[in-house]
């Protein structure tokens, strides 16, 4: 009993803080892309005359998503659409299981990691579960009996598998360095000094796999640049068919999957929780100064960091996506096969070599 | 026909650096903005705009004086309409959403004047033809006025006192048109 109690604890923490981020997300994302164009976003919605520069739109925009028709296509497969955002959901959700947000917690003598599940195959977990959200797409497409979903469908099975591709590839040189699938021991490894002054983040080490991974990522979220499979406002995609909060699943789904990758990059690029120069037992810059703080400031400080770390991810990627126009369909799939693959075997092969001779 | 576009050069082509530099530029825009928009709490700086939209139902934007608004009906210095129910709107307007009926009045220099005078805002088009048409100078369109929103058809007819009843006290060429 006592060792769930802690896991419920943790279950909950990440949870309720992924979310809240997700629904912060919808409201950043217009007041960023508004301060970007010189506008000034969603500000209508108010409580008693009070209107919190435009927060109540997280819940007058739930709120309309929960009271809306819930529509299925008469001829459309029932259960499957039905099922499809649960698939694109769970999937998007469950890759939190393996996050870690924190070093360790000593609390008397008990250590608590940081983290809801220590796999030791944590990675390919991960993956498999990023590869199951192209079953919520594809379902969502083919279940709407409409032509356009099923385009919208086919255009999001055959993105998101290219680009799992290059996903894949272009972790294994962090694993290369690392030796290990575990992406606290990942983490670990990072937190160490390069030629004594440079924190061994993996930006630094592996910043190609950077580039492609944030590419791959950015694919994975089906957001403009990459925002084929959806489409909104011409072309339209998968969920053509869905209403209500089926719709609104979707919608939180790509929010989740931004928070995924930002996630994801911070793990594997910049050190998860670490901080430069800071070890448990305070800070020691390189040029000799030190600041001594207690183990629990050191953890509280790490927790923080890797989510200000998230969040400013998060922030990149939605400037991404408001600064960039969409590819076209031949060019997407040809940036994958003919440049990012290449680009990602020859960056194991790079790693490899430098492991060899180093 | 269809020009060549010009070729990418090999720096382009990798498109990152072009990523970089459209990034660079909306960035700007961001920080920008989101300091004034701090600034502005703090009522520092109000003079420098951190957006180029208009909060509209608040904040107007001003109207050229030669735009078409909301119709109004000139009266003349005894207060009657100036209107002589000549039927000559009623007759161009393309949208049909004028009505008339005329009544005799005793001034032989007028002889007629509306009775009931209708336009319909949710017919109108704006396009002024009636104020060319009108050999009075009895309409026009120049009360600024631009919002017609309502939950019904009922509501958008103006009738003769709500033209009559406008806002607009500016009857300077008025003057000038009686002198003449
Ligand atoms: S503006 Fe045009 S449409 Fe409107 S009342 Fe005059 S003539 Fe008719
Ligand atoms: S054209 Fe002028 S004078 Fe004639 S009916 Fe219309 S408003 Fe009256």
């Amino acid at each position: 009993m006592s060792e769930v109690i802690p896991i419920i604890i943790k279950i909950l923490f990440v949870f309720s803080c992924f979310l809240s981020l997700a629904a912060f997300l919808t409201w950043m994302e217009r007041k960023q892309s508004a301060l970007m164009q010189d506008r000034i976003g969603a500000n209508r919605a108010d409580i008693l005359g009070f209107r919190a520069i435009g927060l109540f739109h997280i819940i007058a925009d739930s709120l309309k998503m929960f009271l809306k028709e819930d529509f299925v296509p008469r001829r459309g497969h029932k259960f499957l659409h039905t099922f499809a955002p649960f698939i694109s959901a769970f999937c998007a959700m469950a890759v939190f299981l393996v996050i870690p947000f924190g070093d360790v917690l000593k609390i008397g003598d008990k250590v608590y990691k940081l983290q809801i599940a220590d796999i030791n195959v944590a990675l390919l977990l991960l993956l498999a579960f990023m590869s199951y959200g192209i079953y919520g797409v594809f379902f969502a497409g083919i279940s709407s009996h409409n032509k356009y979903g099923l385009l919208g469908g086919l255009r999001g099975a055959a993105q998101m598998l290219s680009y799992e591709v290059i996903m894949g590839i272009s972790l294994v040189g962090m694993v290369m360095i690392s030796g290990s699938l575990s992406l606290r021991e990942i983490v670990l490894s990072q937190n160490k000094l390069l030629f004594g002054f440079l924190p061994a983040w993996g930006i630094f080490l592996q910043p190609l796999a950077f580039i492609l991974f944030l590419t791959a990522g950015m694919a994975e979220t089906k957001r403009t640049p990459f925002d084929l499979p959806e489409g909104e406002s011409e072309i339209i995609g998968y969920f053509i068919e869905y209403s209500s909060m089926k719709f609104g699943l979707f919608f939180l789904t790509d929010f989740i999957e931004v928070i995924v990758v930002s996630a994801l990059l911070t793990v594997f690029f910049f050190g998860g929780w670490n901080i430069p120069y800071l070890t448990q037992s305070g800070f020691h810059f390189p040029w000799g100064w030190e600041i001594a703080l207690s183990p629990i400031v050191v953890t509280i400080l790490q927790v923080v960091a890797f989510w200000f770390k998230v969040f400013f991810f998060c922030w990149v990627q939605l400037a991404i996506r408001w600064t960039l126009p969409r590819f076209r369909y031949d060019q997407l799939m040809g940036t994958t096969w003919k440049m990012l693959l290449p680009l990602a075997i020859f960056n194991v092969l790079i790693t490899g070599l430098f492991i060899l001779i180093f | 026909m269809d020009k060549k576009k010009k070729d990418l050069n090999t720096i382009q082509f990798f498109y990152i650096t072009e990523i970089i530099r459209g990034l660079y530029i909306t960035s700007v825009h961001f920080f920008k903005n989101l300091a004034l928009h701090i600034l502005h709490l703090f009522g520092i700086a109000k003079n420098k705009k951190a957006m180029v939209t208009y909060q509209y139902p608040e904040e107007k934007r001003e109207i050229t004086r030669r735009a078409r608004t909301r119709h109004r009906i000139m009266k003349r210095e005894d207060g009657t309409p100036r209107c002589v129910a000549c039927m000559m709107c009623e007759t161009v307007c393309p949208a049909r959403c004028i009505y008339i009926v005329a009544k005799e009045v005793e001034n032989p220099e007028v002889e007629k004047a509306p009775e009931i005078f209708e336009i319909d805002l949710g017919r109108c088009i704006y396009c002024g033809y009636c104020v060319e048409a009108c050999p009075e100078d009895a309409i026009r369109m120049d009360t600024f006025i631009l919002d017609t929103a309502s939950y019904d058809r009922d509501s958008m007819l103006l009738t003769l006192e709500d033209l009559l009843n406008h806002d607009n006290q500016d009857d300077l060429y008025n003057i000038n048109y009686m002198k003449k």
